[in-house]
């Protein structure tokens, strides 16, 4: 505790209170409100409505729903194995190409995703790696775009295992993939797991690569969403976003609660 | 130990070792001027040593001195860039760890977190696919060893320091290696549990008799313990070897005086020799004494007289006994006995005896003595 006094305490969280309610609350809140609105024209909306639902459930939503899941669970368990094999891979390498791998890594994160969508565009689009128009394309960019969090979440994991464990595990006869399977990975199943919660939660939301490369029927939630409100259905595209954001928060919860026996004291 | 309990005949072969068999009188370690570097800084250098089978080796040294490396480098997590190391007299040097059959304890444990002790215990085992049944036999067996039975299902967060302890040495020992690697196992644990973990550990030697232990300490009360024989390491390189009892007693320098006990050293100088009587005549000062001979250090030689406290006495032990006049700085009473400090010119010296009736005042000039066969003559190393 920072803050001794009692009063002090009241005020820090108050503040607290205040940044989390404004930058984080209040947009959700009206997202949700917007998504049961009839008609917003005062301060608040005048008549609440569960329409917007309705045609979130019929249209062809389900599909963009079914769309955003596979292609976030996709890339992220691909990215996951990738990035878990690259650290895997790269932890005993000296420190300099570590250093100039770890970049080239990170660089899809740090440019605009258009830019990564126009990139995959012009690299894919003519034989023999014609995935221009494909469902491959999608997912491929997605893996980009996430690749960058696996990668840095597992070696960071791995920095925190102190390599005792596998030596000892070596010592007692485990072979390495032996070792790998039975304790390095679940020593960093924590890490993970939020490797892909994080890089799942990106694919749900991720638009601008998507918009660029996206075939015709394979139209993600996002994508979907920026078309509907680009229409001006706003209301419609809000209710979209509430379900977008449960589904994501569902998995991320079902993810949270993988029991996880590593867990040191 | 039944061989019918410990045995695994399912273990991958060359894997496979038995605690007893015709050719027990060749194992043990050998290390042949093995050196160790880390990015080109040597940390063991020119290491020979012949542990013998059966025998428990304690390594002792100061903290960096290479002792864990040397530990490292038997159990194949470092690779020497010099020398050769054998176990059980097969040349191990090019193997992999998981080859070596060597079973081995950290200093900090590290028992896998997410398995219970029982799976810690059956690790070993069921990387080298054994039967289940073979496994449940021998993990029981293992943990009954280090009276941990009732603890298997314990994760090791739930477990005491010393508990996490006898785990470890349980898994160690289930895949019943001919050499057991311990990495000051006792330095995590408070002075109670450690003289009982002590004693346990002398116990299990004495049920598994052909196992080959070396036992990494800083603390040389756990060496002379438990060890038969003790390696002394300094910056690297072994600088004496030998059983506790000719180490304690005839350290070979300096260094061995004064790591592996407390020693009182005085500068002397070797008058004559005696081969017959194994004594020698030194001089310290004006005064002639008497001491055990040292072949190393011949007459006309600077030589260093290492007497251990208990050694020195307030009354004479014998009629032949050495006597030497100083002044008493300090006395102190710690319970048991008492620690008397001494100075001879600027040199100190230190006594410590069984509770005394009369003990000295600090500042009285008294003699003390001390026996011929209780001293003895170190070489002088050559300042460099
Ligand atoms: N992985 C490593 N990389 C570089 N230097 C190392 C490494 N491990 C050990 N060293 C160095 O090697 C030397 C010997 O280390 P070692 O761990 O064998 O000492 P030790 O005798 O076990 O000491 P302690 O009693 O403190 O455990 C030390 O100077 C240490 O700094
Ligand atoms: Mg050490």
């Amino acid at each position: 505790m920072l803050v001794w006094s009692r009063a002090g305490r009241t005020v820090a969280w108050a503040v607290l209170a205040l940044l989390v309610g404004v930058i984080y609350a209040l947009p959700a809140v009206i997202i949700i409100l917007a998504s049961i609105t009839g008609q917003w024209n005062g301060v608040l909306p005048s008549h609440f409505t569960l329409q917007h639902y309705a045609n979130a459930l019929h249209g062809s939503s389900a599909a963009m729903l079914r769309a955003s899941i596979v292609t976030g669970l996709l890339a992220s368990g691909l990215a996951l194995v990738n990035g878990s094999w690259a650290a895997l891979a790269l932890r005993n390498t000296r420190p300099l190409p570590r250093r100039v791998l770890d970049i080239v890594f990170f660089i899809p994160s740090a440019v605009p995703s258009v830019s990564v969508g126009l990139g995959l565009l012009v690299a894919f689009s003519r034989p023999p790696l014609l995935l221009n128009g494909t469902l491959a394309i999608v997912f491929v960019a997605h893996f980009v775009l996430v690749s960058a969090y696996s990668y840095g979440n597992v070696s960071a994991g791995l920095s925190r295992i102190t390599p005792d464990y596998e030596q000892v595990a070596e010592s007692l006869g485990a072979r390495p993939w032996y070792r790998l399977r039975r304790v390095t990975l679940p020593l960093l199943l924590p890490y993970l797991i939020a490797a892909f919660s994080l890089s799942f939660a990106l694919s749900m939301g991720e638009l601008g690569a998507t918009v660029m490369v996206y075939p015709p029927g394979w139209v993600t939630l996002p994508v979907g969403i920026f078309g509907i409100t680009d229409r001006g259905a706003v209301f419609d595209g809000s209710a979209l976003t509430v379900l977008l954001a449960v589904t994501a928060l569902a998995v991320l919860i079902a993810l949270s609660r993988i029991p996880i026996k590593a867990a040191q004291r | 130990m039944a061989e019918a309990v410990l045995g695994h005949p399912a273990a991958a072969p060359g894997l496979s070792v038995p605690f007893t068999g015709p050719d027990a009188a060749h194992r043990g370690i050998g290390y042949e001027g093995v050196a160790v570097a880390y990015k080109g800084t040597t940390v063991l250098a020119d290491f020979t040593l012949a542990v013998r089978p059966g025998e428990i080796m304690a390594l002792i040294g100061p903290s960096g001195s290479g002792k864990t490396t040397a530990l490292r480098v038997t159990a194949g997590f470092v690779r020497p860039i010099r020398g050769r190391v054998h176990i059980g007299g097969r040349d191990v040097t090019d193997l992999p760890p998981y080859a070596r059959s060597i079973g081995m304890v950290v200093q900090n444990y590290a028992l896998f977190p997410h398995m219970p002790a029982y799976e810690n215990v059956a690790f070993g085992l069921r990387a080298r696919r054994a039967l289940e049944a073979t496994i449940r036999e021998q993990v029981a067996a293992c943990l009954r060893m280090v009276g941990m039975e009732s603890f298997a299902k314990r994760y090791p967060r739930e477990l005491s320091g010393g508990q996490q302890q006898r785990v470890a040495i349980a898994r160690a020992l289930a895949i019943r290696p001919q050499v057991l690697l311990l990495d000051e196992p006792l330095s995590a644990l408070d002075a109670q549990i450690r003289l009982t973990m002590l004693e346990e550990l002398s116990r299990l030697h004495r049920s598994l008799p052909t196992l080959t232990v070396i036992y990494v300490t800083h603390d040389q009360t756990e060496a002379l313990t438990l060890a038969d024989r003790i390696g002394i390491m300094r910056d690297g390189r072994l600088v004496a070897l030998g059983d506790c009892q000719g180490l304690y007693r005839r350290p070979p320098n300096r260094f061995a005086a004064e790591f592996l006990g407390r020693a009182n050293l005085l500068p002397v100088t070797v008058e004559a020799e005696d081969a017959a009587s194994g004594l020698a005549r030194v001089r310290f000062g004006a005064v002639s004494l008497m001491v055990r001979r040292n072949p190393e250090v011949t007459a006309g030689q600077a030589a260093l007289l290492c007497i251990r406290p208990h050694d020195l006495r307030l009354d004479p032990p014998g009629p032949s006994a050495n006597s030497l006049a100083a002044s008493v700085s300090e006395v102190r009473w710690k319970g048991d006995l008492h620690d008397v400090g001494f100075e001879i010119d600027e040199h100190r010296l230190r006594l410590t005896a069984a509770p005394l009736r009369a003990p000295p005042e600090a500042g009285a000039l008294v003699n003390f003595y001390f026996a011929p066969e209780d001293a003895t003559l170190i070489p002088e190393e050559r300042r460099g």
